[in-house]
């Protein structure tokens, strides 16, 4: 059977049975464009790595090893002990209670692997995809042991960063608990006249930058 | 054609004319000045007056084979706030909703959001890659993904962190750095459940991982219920081609869901059977709550809405009849109403909805006032099909403490002071 036949036949037979949106399911390959990838482009692309280790590369790297790296490529923005410099992330420490929460790689993240998979993705920032797996997974270490989250021989490697318990990982949840309020559009006598009182206003903070004229380079002071 | 001396000064400005135009309108600026001059006296156009710009030809056709606004509009552009964030590379700029007047945001305004800068790619050799739980992978080039049947759909877009800046207190006073991150347009592209028939997808496929070409390589995790469901993998942007800050030559979109996922210059979708938990959905655009447990994965933007005049960049000339105009909009629908008060909460009116009212996208409502001249507290309350209605920030506060910078669709106070002045409040 022709495929434009076979395809017709599909189109009609899910036309009588199922719902309309369903009708334009056709099955795979059916409009034939585009070409299989070779395992060497799929391969070279798929870069994403889980919790699980799916998707690490072999390759090794010592704390020690990532501290070399890390002063060399990347203290500049995040601090030499990962205290971060000016607005750049801060990567080690911090709490999250208090005020003021700092979430960090150590504080914050619930997987080790995912730091692997963004340096490797996006870092050293203005060098993306600059370094090799043996680095990626030194300087994965390092940034782990400067959250004592490793001992200082530790090896990140496709075995071992799955295995790492992030602090903060228990803590997600994973399943959206909203709608979380449950409002009324009450129209009249909606709230006592007497309790409607400002308690912030942005006017005097000097924070906004100006709306109109060129772009603002203003700094809160 | 060589016309008489005068006759090539535009009185719209020097940046509308060009070429041997522009020489000359420079030439007849510096000799007499004249134009110029009369023009700042607006007077003189008035009636019963014929202005400048009646007594001349203006450009001709093809002038500007590329359109841009009047110069006269010079000021609505987007912004950003330079002590937010280390660099503009990665980073966000506010679209100026005080401007808009319809529900189509204007390609050139709609905000940026990126994290490895704005990717410059060659739609020749770009490519989209699926592969992973499917029956028979895939390559695409620009030309295969524009021959599959295509849509075109009206959704917003926004940030979740709009109004992230607002939770511990009003601190912005402008619309525009308020609400800015979000826009709305027509997108034309291919239904990504189009893309996954065609690649066949597997019995245990639960997940797809989407990703960006730029420096970051964007990527974010999406359950596949939702990709099968309304998601669209688009090239078009109101009537154009997507343009570089959107995602040229290709980017999805998540209809209803938080900006973050609505990845551009889409390259490559991996399907699986679990989540990645990618840095952009664990570090980042994920709520730490005042118990201490973070939320994540809370896509959807729950409805919300904004008064976009009067604001504290569209102050009142006085007392008397006004139009207050605004946009709604909620992910998980169409809006149905949307109320108007004037005195911080305790009345209510029902405000007039312009059609059309679509599902995921900006509705523009309007409502009549008579101002008298004495302070006033505007809000403006969303209701979407599904019955929710927008909170205070004080009830999102009690709920989930100020910490959590995301999904923040509280209820905007304007302040309206008896000079007209407009401030951004907030209310006990």
């Amino acid at each position: 059977m022709s495929s434009w036949l076979k395809g017709s036949l599909v189109a009609l037979a899910a036309a009588f049975v199922v719902p309309v949106h369903a009708a334009e399911t056709q099955p795979p390959g059916y409009y034939g464009f585009g070409r299989a990838p070779t395992p060497a482009e799929i391969d070279g692309w798929a870069i994403a790595v889980r919790p699980d280790g799916q998707g690490l590369p072999s390759g090794k790297g010592t704390v020690n090893q990532g501290a070399d790296i890390f002063a060399d490529q990347c203290a500049a923005c995040h601090g030499t002990f990962g205290e971060g410099e000016g607005r750049y992330p801060k990567l080690a420490g911090g709490e999250l209670t208090g005020d003021r929460p700092e979430p960090t790689v150590g504080s914050y993240w619930p997987y080790a692997t995912t730091l692997w998979d963004y340096i490797n993705r996006a870092m050293p920032f203005p060098a993306p995809h600059s370094l090799s797996a043996d680095q990626v997974y030194a300087m994965t270490a390092y940034i782990l042991n400067l959250n004592n989250i490793v001992p200082n021989d530790f090896v990140a490697d496709r075995n071992s960063l799955p295995r790492v318990k992030m602090p903060h990982r228990d803590a997600f949840i994973w399943n959206d608990p909203r709608p979380d309020t449950a409002d009324k559009d009450c129209m009249t006598n909606c709230i006592d006249p007497a309790k409607v009182k400002i308690d912030s206003t942005a006017e005097g903070k000097d924070l906004t930058p100006r709306t109109s004229g060129p772009l603002d380079e203003m700094q809160p002071k | 054609m060589k016309l008489p001396n005068g006759w090539h000064a535009d009185p719209r400005g020097a940046d509308q004319v060009s070429g041997r135009r522009r020489f000359l309108f420079n030439a007849a600026a510096a000799g007499g000045a004249l134009i110029g001059a009369r023009l700042a006296n607006a007077a003189e156009a008035a009636p019963p007056a014929d202005p400048d710009w009646s007594k001349m030809l203006g450009p001709g056709v093809v002038d500007r084979p590329y359109g841009t606004p009047s110069h006269f509009v010079k000021d609505v552009i987007r912004r950003n706030v330079p002590w937010l964030t280390a660099g503009t590379e990665s980073s966000v700029s506010f679209t100026p909703l005080q401007d808009q007047p319809g529900i189509i945001t204007a390609n050139g305004l709609f905000f940026e959001r990126y994290h490895g800068g704005r990717a410059t790619v060659d739609p020749e050799q770009h490519r989209l890659m699926i592969h992973g739980l499917v029956e028979r992978p895939l390559i695409l080039t620009m030309e295969d993904i524009k021959r599959f049947p295509s849509v075109s759909r009206i959704h917003f877009i926004e940030c979740p962190a709009n109004g992230g800046m607002e939770w511990r207190a009003a601190q912005l006073n402008s619309l525009q750095f308020t609400h800015g991150m979000v826009s709305c347009a027509e997108w034309t592209g291919v239904k990504l459940s189009t893309l996954l028939d065609e690649v066949g997808l597997k019995k245990d496929a639960k997940w797809a991982l989407v990703e960006g070409a730029d420096a970051a390589h964007m990527d974010r995790s999406l359950p596949i219920e939702k990709c099968l469901d309304d998601v669209l993998v688009v090239y078009g942007q109101n009537g154009e081609a997507l343009r570089p800050e959107q995602g040229y030559p290709l980017r999805l979109i998540v209809p209803g869901w938080q900006g973050n996922v609505n990845i551009k210059w889409l390259r490559r979708i991996q399907i699986g059977d679990q989540p990645w938990f990618t840095r952009e959905e664990t570090s980042k655009y994920t709520e730490l709550m005042k118990d201490g447990h973070s939320r994540g994965f809370t896509w959807l933007i729950y409805a919300k809405s904004v008064i976009t005049f009067p604001c504290p960049e569209k102050p009142l000339k006085g007392p008397g009849l006004y139009e207050i105009r605004g946009f709604a909009w909620s992910g998980k629908g169409r809006i149905t109403h949307v109320d108007v008060s004037t005195d911080g909460g305790v009345t209510w009116r029902r405000a007039r909805l312009q059609d059309p009212v679509l599902p995921k996208a900006l509705t523009r409502f309007t409502h009549e006032w008579r101002w008298d001249g004495k302070p006033a507290l505007l809000q403006s309350r969303a209701v979407d099909e599904t019955g929710f209605v927008q909170p205070t920030i004080a009830e999102l506060r009690a709920v989930r403490g100020v910490n959590g910078i995301y999904n923040n669709n509280s209820i905007q106070t304007w302040q309206v002071k008896p000079d007209g002045k407009v401030f951004d409040v907030q209310l006990a």
